[in-house]
């Protein structure tokens, strides 16, 4: 099956794969620490997101995984640290960089369609007055198609169930065009075939050359979805290519002891 | 319909439309992001902020009463800012506390401040006096073209035109900022919007609409269209742009519709006298409300609950 030919031109319209030279880091947070009241919940985390490269950020719940990523990206302040994408202060690089939130926090009794959703993913490229063209128009729908909406694009966007809404907002980053794409939990709630619709056309932007950091719970598909991991429990616990850092003793560590050891030997011996 | 309907209708009829969809466009937005009551407060608080004015100055010359008006509405915008972040409390009862006390200190002002010398009472403040701004220069449609007439309009009405030609435009320059930061505030400062300006410009432009239509009209339409059109409108539709749309056209019904019942009503029933125009717009604008939540076609929408936190 190959792709629509308008999918490619929407996409990145030019500005595609070789964006992101050499071994240069899609994401490098340093030193950050980020805090909601009197105790922090994420301290002093360090890590490096290659390009290219599929990664994942594994903890509890309450770990402070979506602080990192809304923090890294300047949603909510942080108290200290810096992060860069692509070696730039992430402020000079938002149009690199595309943000799917867990859950998606939004107003879904708002006037708007999936189609309307998706088209806010090319604000940034039309501009504040810029007109709407037939080519976003096209954009849109293939991006919806990517991840097998293209038949719900009227339809208002409460009245879609949670995994659809979920791929809704998937497509509104395809449309970003981004190079760096942060997702918070993209498998939250949705079920097998969607799993596997959204981890396609998640590998398909790493093969493009694109970096993708997302946030996952399900800690039997970590080796096979991704090739780095950062562990975190509000410190970084470890961090590195899977192979490597993915390891009984780091599982242990991030978890507090709360796996049981029979289930962690079946996750080590599937990296093998 | 000759001159007679210019000199005594026409100018009440453009003012009462141009203020009503002034007030319905930013409220549109304030609307979709629960902040609806925003535009009572600043309406309620308009009135300490000319009584005050008109004590300072002694006049109530067009300039001091808008200064003081946006101020207090300032001040309330400030004060409700405050009052939720230290009292920790939701926007609604902090919006509550501030205009009800400020309203009841604006009627405490006039009460005890002698202004009976001038036009300026609690009935004014809410009803406004749509039907004394007439055009006696003019002698019929031709006058619309004659300088010397037009020169003799009620100065409310270029007034209210202004600040409705700057509310349009300021909505439709921001149109994406507007849409983008109400729908999904963490995407828009993912992109790198300034969000905290935009929803304080989008209060700023409610403030701006009811400060000049408050002028015009009095305090009840404002309430009555910051909240009714845009109400009406979204039971009409899905989207956006189409809900602004049927707002516009709500605004503009009940303007023009609420008029002429108004002056002619009654007469048609039997009374010998009209009702107050300001109290009628406002009617009809909730009756329009009232069809659209029987009637509207997207009045049941079944996704609301799906998604949350
Ligand atoms: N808006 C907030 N105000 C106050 N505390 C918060 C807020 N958001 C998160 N927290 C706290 O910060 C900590 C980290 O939260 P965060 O949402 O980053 O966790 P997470 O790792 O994403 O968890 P989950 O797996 O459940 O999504 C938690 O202890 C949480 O209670
Ligand atoms: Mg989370």
């Amino acid at each position: 099956m190959t792709p629509p030919a308008s999918l490619k031109l929407a996409s990145h319209e030019g500005r595609a794969a070789e964006a992101a030279p050499g071994p240069e880091a899609a994401l490098a947070i340093r030193g950050l620490t980020v805090s909601y009241g009197q105790t922090p919940a994420v301290f002093s985390a360090d890590a490096t997101f290659p390009a290219r490269t599929m990664s994942a950020i594994v903890g509890p719940n309450g770990a402070g995984k979506s602080t990192l990523l809304k923090a890294a990206l300047g949603v909510i302040p942080r108290v200290s640290g810096e992060v860069t994408a692509f070696g730039r202060p992430v402020a000079e690089a938002r149009e690199r960089i595309a943000y799917v939130p867990q859950r998606a926090s939004v107003d879904w009794d708002f006037p708007a369609t999936a189609g309307d959703v998706v088209l806010m993913g090319l604000y940034r490229r039309m501009g504040l007055l810029g007109r709407v063209t037939g080519a976003h128009r096209r954009t849109v729908r293939a991006c919806l198609g990517r991840v097998g909406m293209a038949d719900f694009e009227g339809r208002q966007i409460g009245e879609l169930s949670g995994g659809q809404q979920q791929r809704v907002f998937l497509a509104r980053a395809l449309a970003q065009g981004a190079d760096l794409y942060l997702l918070d939990e993209p498998f939250a709630g949705v079920d097998a075939a969607t799993e596997r619709a959204i981890i396609d056309v998640l590998k398909a932007l790493r093969d493009e050359g694109r970096a993708v950091v997302a946030v996952h719970h399900d800690l039997s598909t970590v080796t096979r979805y991704f090739e780095h991991v950062l562990m975190l429990n509000v410190r970084p616990v470890a961090e590195g290519p899977v192979e490597t850092a993915f390891t009984a003793e780091a599982l242990d560590a991030t978890y507090g002891g709360r796996l049981a050891a029979t289930h962690m030997d079946s996750l080590i011996l599937a990296t093998a | 319909m000759g001159a007679e309907f210019v000199q005594f209708s026409l100018p009440p009829i453009l003012i009462g439309t141009l203020a009503a969809i002034a007030c319905a466009l930013p409220g549109n937005f304030l609307i979709l992001r629960r902040q609806a009551l925003i535009g009572d407060a600043i309406s309620h608080v308009v009135l300490p902020g000319i009584v005050v004015a008109f004590l300072v100055t002694g006049t109530v010359a067009a300039l001091p009463m808008l200064v003081g008006a946006g101020g207090a509405a300032l001040v309330a915008v400030v004060l409700i800012e405050v009052i939720r972040r230290l009292g920790r409390i939701e926007p609604g009862a902090a919006m509550g506390v501030t205009f009800t006390t400020l309203f009841a200190a604006g009627v405490l002002l006039l009460e005890r401040s002698d202004t009976s010398s001038v036009h300026l009472d609690v009935e004014h403040a809410l009803m406004g006096n749509l039907e004394s701004l007439v055009w006696l220069d003019a002698t019929g449609w031709a006058s619309l073209a004659d300088p010397a007439a037009l020169a003799g309009l009620p100065p409310e009405l270029p007034r209210i035109a202004a600040a409705c030609a700057v509310v349009v435009a300021l909505t439709a320059l921001f149109w994406r900022w507007l849409r983008i930061s109400t729908f999904d505030e963490g995407f828009a400062r993912g992109l790198g919007l300034p969000v905290g300006a935009i929803g304080l410009g989008l209060v700023a432009t409610a403030a701006l609409a009811a400060v000049a239509a408050f002028d015009a009209v009095g305090s009840i339409i404002v309430i009555a269209m910051f909240i009714c059109p845009p109400a009406a409108a979204r039971l009409m539709t899905d989207r956006l742009e189409v809900q602004v749309a049927w707002s516009v056209a709500f605004a503009t019904l009940s303007a023009v519709a609420g008029y002429v019942l108004a002056g002619y009503g009654p007469l048609w029933l039997g009374h010998p006298h009209a009702v107050s125009a300001a109290g009628m717009i406002a009617v009809v604008s909730g009756a329009i409300l009232a069809l659209a939540c029987l009637f509207g076609p997207r009045r049941t929408r079944s996704g609301a609950a799906t998604g949350s936190g």
